[in-house]
């Protein structure tokens, strides 16, 4: 297995995806392996914070390109190789298929599942082999997909970002999470957000009948209002006045705990409010980003759990440093884990709303963990999911077919492994992505509009970009680059109701819809249904036959998430949880008897010598060690 | 523990990492004093990974100079002859360590591992041994255990596609959370000389056979004079001479040590760096465990080969044998 000597791997033109934690390692392992021609595409900078364990970058590098320093660093002890690097969205036009096409493998070390679906049907378009990895703390996963042979990474269900019910955020929140969620999404935005949007702070904690004009006006911050004044109205009126409405409907704490309101006179002796409203020595001055209430209330240890009266101190700060430092910013914000001072407020809120439930404090550090969705990452597991890459990729070039697996990276040993290889399984033949099998729609269609469409599902469900929408041989909307008079007919219809279009959409129709980036076509039938729950169906339609997300929500009705999954989580995620998963009783298979005897099959670890055992699922390992 | 803080240095720069294993563990790490002897990429790999996760120091000793084999796999050498001539191979990974974290204190030492008295070894908390002798392992292994406190010990060897490391916490206590509870576990490590001696026959059958397999050539290069790693196809037939003895004496069905899997050890001694990776990286791992006291340690050898993408854990002792 000298690496020198093995052609295969020397002549292999491979793409990396991808240069964070796990691409770090992974340019390391190619380079010293032999690999000499790799193209790394990353869009992100380097930050502080992947110092440690993205081993190729240093503090002198903050704010450059990842995908290029990864390759001066490496070339520096591998100068002979070529590695090219670019600095942009993997998603971007430039890398079309065509490009795709000139590697003989690609490798994955992504951070977020958008760009991992677009590189699969990228892959599948161009026929080349994906090396798919992810980790997350100790745990960790590589795959193989190889089109027409195996599964394609999106074969089987994904863990959606986890969302919660309205109703626990505004009204019963029983765990910190939601606590953070409420104090994130509802009152920093109310706060400092777009005043337009959309924010349900006000519409289920406070009676129904009351005007919600007049609720809006408490959070208006007038000029000649004095700053602390308005923080303690403020802090009254979401931990103390609604709460006592909140607790006025008698129905809601039958089976709870009663939370308890909490006004600032109680937590805060004026004195205190005084002091804190005067305190103006800050060191921070011109640059928005380094103000902060800690600093300014001389607190230093951001693992340290505040007490309420801490918590409300840092609060009413934290607001008079918005309005007094960054007001220019106010209606414009939203948040961002890298922002201090937002970070020090929705701590605080969280606390202070947390301990109004009687839920358990948190530090600052935990509270950034939980909003930010920072994703636990060490080193190590990258490094070790960094070599079994390698090792698949050197099997793809070889076309060792046979030899092909899907490792799982343990944190508790399992029959004696840590690191389990797994037969990788067959295409899914029901995958809208990878087979041609068409997908079902059920929808009103004398109610729902093109746009729906092409919003709920098309976009938000079937993950496409830039789609073009085809009734049989009638072209009903294309996006992206399109003659201005196009755009008007197509905007026209998307606020059309379906069966009212130039062509109609009616039970029956089949519906094309193809992204010609992605190379992704695929086939909708529709289904004319009346009525929808609207609790359990809030979109107001039903899309099966694709692989619809595992973790979804406690759906009760319109859910927040705590925004994850985005992009700008800046590291490695995305375990699926592989082996829970698959003992999943799947909706999906009902009506396919033949998926039984897969999911058998799928169960099966490599042995050479013994009996296959089956894996009894009991891999606690397994679970997704999110924040805690 | 003692109520140092972490600096805010500290937390900004680990803060991913302290969101896996807590900031107790971190300041715990940051204390720590770890040896490492034999410098070929498997122990590059591991050096990176606890010079990231933030050690107190690093002190490395090999004093050999640099040769085309020991740049194929160590990525902490630049391969230019005017960097890299006169120096030995701890000193050229040293300076490229300190680049990776300036909080880490990076150091070397000289000298040849059985040189080296209890006193030294005594400094450390932990000590990984790699590209040596039996003899030398069971001996450095033996001074650590005379330590006045206890000083883990770690030996790897890595050939051809695969790897093996070796454990010795001695007496190893530590706590772990389950469900809600925090339970205090307790293991008993034998030394490498006592595992090593737990006969072939009280084995379970499916022991790994890498297992075997690196005793019949450790003991081949024992017997032959050889150093670590110094033997080729020339040997083939000597080393399975050898095996056929060793299975006789111990009574164990020649199966368990395919000709095959000797054979491909002894032809290919470099290391495959996509094991070094995984190698160095589960290593590393272990002695964060160990530092930390947290989480389950592994007991008390570890293998990894790429041909089958098996890694597992065997515990080979007394207390364990028959079973
Ligand atoms: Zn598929």
């Amino acid at each position: 297995m000298a690496s020198s000597s093995s052609s295969p791997i020397k002549d292999a033109k491979v793409l990396m995806v991808g240069a964070g934690g796990i691409g770090c390692e992974l340019l390391k392992t190619l380079a010293l392996s032999g690999f000499s021609d790799i193209h790394i595409i990353d869009m992100d900078t380097i930050e502080v914070s992947n110092l440690n364990r993205q081993f190729l970058f240093r503090q002198s590098h903050v704010g450059q390109s990842k995908a290029k320093v990864a390759r001066d660093a490496v070339l520096k002890f591998r100068p002979h190789i070529n590695i090219t690097s670019y600095h942009a969205n993997v998603k971007g036009p430039d890398f079309n298929v065509d490009f795709f096409k000139q590697f003989n493998v690609v490798l994955n070390g992504l951070d977020n599942l958008d760009a991992r679906r677009h590189v699969n049907r990228l892959c599948l378009a161009a026929d080349v082999p994906l090396v798919e990895s992810g980790t997350t703390g100790f745990l960790g996963q590589v795959t193989v997909h190889v089109k027409g042979r195996t599964e394609c990474y999106e074969c089987q269900p994904k863990p959606a970002p986890k969302t919660y019910p309205v109703c626990t955020i505004t009204s019963t929140p029983s765990k910190f999470v939601h606590c953070i969620v409420w104090a994130k999404d509802l009152l920093f935005s109310k706060l400092f957000g777009d005043k337009n949007q959309d924010n349900d702070l006000n519409v289920r904690s406070s009676d129904a009948a009351s005007s919600s004009k007049n609720v809006d006006d408490i959070f208006e911050h007038s000029k000649d209002e004095d700053i602390t004044q308005y923080g303690r109205k403020i802090f009254d009126h979401v931990f103390g006045y609604n709460i006592e409405l909140a607790l006025s409907n008698e129905e809601t704490w039958k089976n709870r705990n009663r939370p308890k309101p909490i006004y600032s006179k109680d937590v805060l002796s004026d004195e205190l409010a005084k002091q804190n409203g005067n305190l103006d020595n800050d060191n921070a001055s011109g640059d928005g980003l380094s103000v902060s209430a800690m600093a300014s209330l001389g607190m230093k240890n951001p693992q340290d759990i505040w007490s309420l009266k801490e918590n409300s101190r840092i609060l009413l700060e934290a607001l008079r440093l918005f309005f007094t430092k960054r007001e220019k910013e106010i209606g414009n914000l939203s948040f961002d884990k890298d922002d201090q001072l937002a970070v020090e407020f929705v701590t605080a809120a969280a606390n202070i709303r947390a301990a109004s439930f009687g839920i358990p404090l948190h530090s600052l550090f935990e509270a950034k963990g939980i909003a930010g969705n920072i994703v636990h990452a060490v080193a190590t597991t990258n490094a070790v999911i960094a070599g079994l890459i390698v090792i698949e990729a050197i099997k793809v070039l070889k076309n060792d077919i046979k030899s092909y697996r899907m490792t799982y990276c343990l944190e508790h040993p399992s029959r004696n492994m840590l690191l389990m290889p797994v037969e990788p399984f067959e295409p899914n033949k029901s995958c809208y992505v990878c087979s041609e099998s068409p997908i079902l729609l059920e929808i009103n269609t004398n109610r729902s509009k093109l746009k729906d469409v092409v919003e709920k599902i098309i976009k938000a469900k079937l993950g496409m970009s830039l789609p073009l929408i085809m009734n049989a041989s009638n072209l009903l909307y294309e996006a992206g680059d399109i003659e201005d008079d196009m755009v008007a007919i197509y905007n026209a219809n998307l606020e059309k109701v379906l069966a009212e279009l130039p062509s109609p959409v009616t039970g029956g129709t089949m519906l094309t819809v193809e992204d010609f980036q992605q190379e992704l076509k695929c086939n909708i039938n529709i289904k004319h249904r009346e009525e929808f729950d609207e609790e359990k169906e809030p979109d107001g339609m039903v899309l099966s036959g694709w692989t619809q997300p595992v973790s979804a929500a406690e759906n009760e009705d319109k859910s927040v998430s705590n925004g994850a999954n985005t992009s700008d989580n800046n590291d490695e995620i995305g375990i699926v949880s592989p082996l829970k998963k698959r003992k999943l009783p799947d909706d999906s298979d009902k009506s396919n008897t033949t998926d039984d005897a897969r999911h058998n099959k799928q169960l099966q670890v490599i042995d050479d010598e013994d009996d296959l055992v089956m894996l009894d699922g009991d891999l606690d390992g397994f679970k997704k060690r999110r924040v805690s | 523990m003692d109520g140092e803080e972490l600096t805010a240095q500290e937390t900004a720069l680990y803060d991913r990492q302290i969101r896996v294993w807590g900031a107790d563990a971190q300041r715990r790490l940051s204390k720590a004093h770890v040896l490492v002897y034999g410098m070929k990429g498997t122990i590059a790999e591991f050096c990176k990974n606890i010079v990231l996760a933030g050690v107190g120091s690093l002190t490395l000793i090999d004093d050999r100079m640099v040769t085309e084999e020991v740049l194929s796999s160590n990525f902490l050498i630049p391969p230019d002859e005017n960097v890299y001539s006169g120096k030995t191979i701890a000193q050229l990974c040293c300076n490229s360590l300190k680049d990776f974290n300036p909080m880490v204190r990076v150091s070397v030492e000289k000298g040849d591992l059985s040189s080296f008295d209890v006193e030294f070894f005594s400094k450390f908390d932990v000590v990984v041994v790699s590209c040596c002798s039996l003899s030398a392992k069971k001996l450095a292994n033996a001074k650590c255990r005379k330590a006045s406190k206890r000083v883990a010990f770690y030996a790897v060897d890595c050939r051809d596609s695969s790897g093996e490391i070796f454990v010795d916490l001695q007496d190893y206590k530590y706590s772990k959370k389950k469900m809600e509870e925090t339970i205090e576990c307790h293991l008993n490590y034998p030394s490498f000389e006592d595992a090593l001696s737990v006969p072939w026959r009280a084995l379970h059958r499916r022991m790994s056979k890498l297992y075997f397999a690196m005793r019949v050539i450790e003991k081949f290069e024992d017997i032959e004079g050889r150093s670590a790693g110094e033997v080729s196809n020339a040997d083939l037939s000597n080393v399975l001479k050898l095996k056929r003895e060793l299975c006789t004496s111990q009574s164990l069905n020649e199966s368990h040590v395919p000709d095959t899997l000797l054979e491909r050890l002894v032809t290919d001694t470099t290391e495959f760096p996509p094991v070094c990776a995984v190698i160095g990286g589960i290593l590393g791992q272990e002695v964060i465990k160990a530092i930390s006291g947290k989480g389950d340690p592994l007991k008390n050898f570890f293998y990894f080969d790429a041909s089958d993408g098996k890694g597992v854990i065997e515990d080979i002792s007394d207390s364990n044998a028959g079973k």
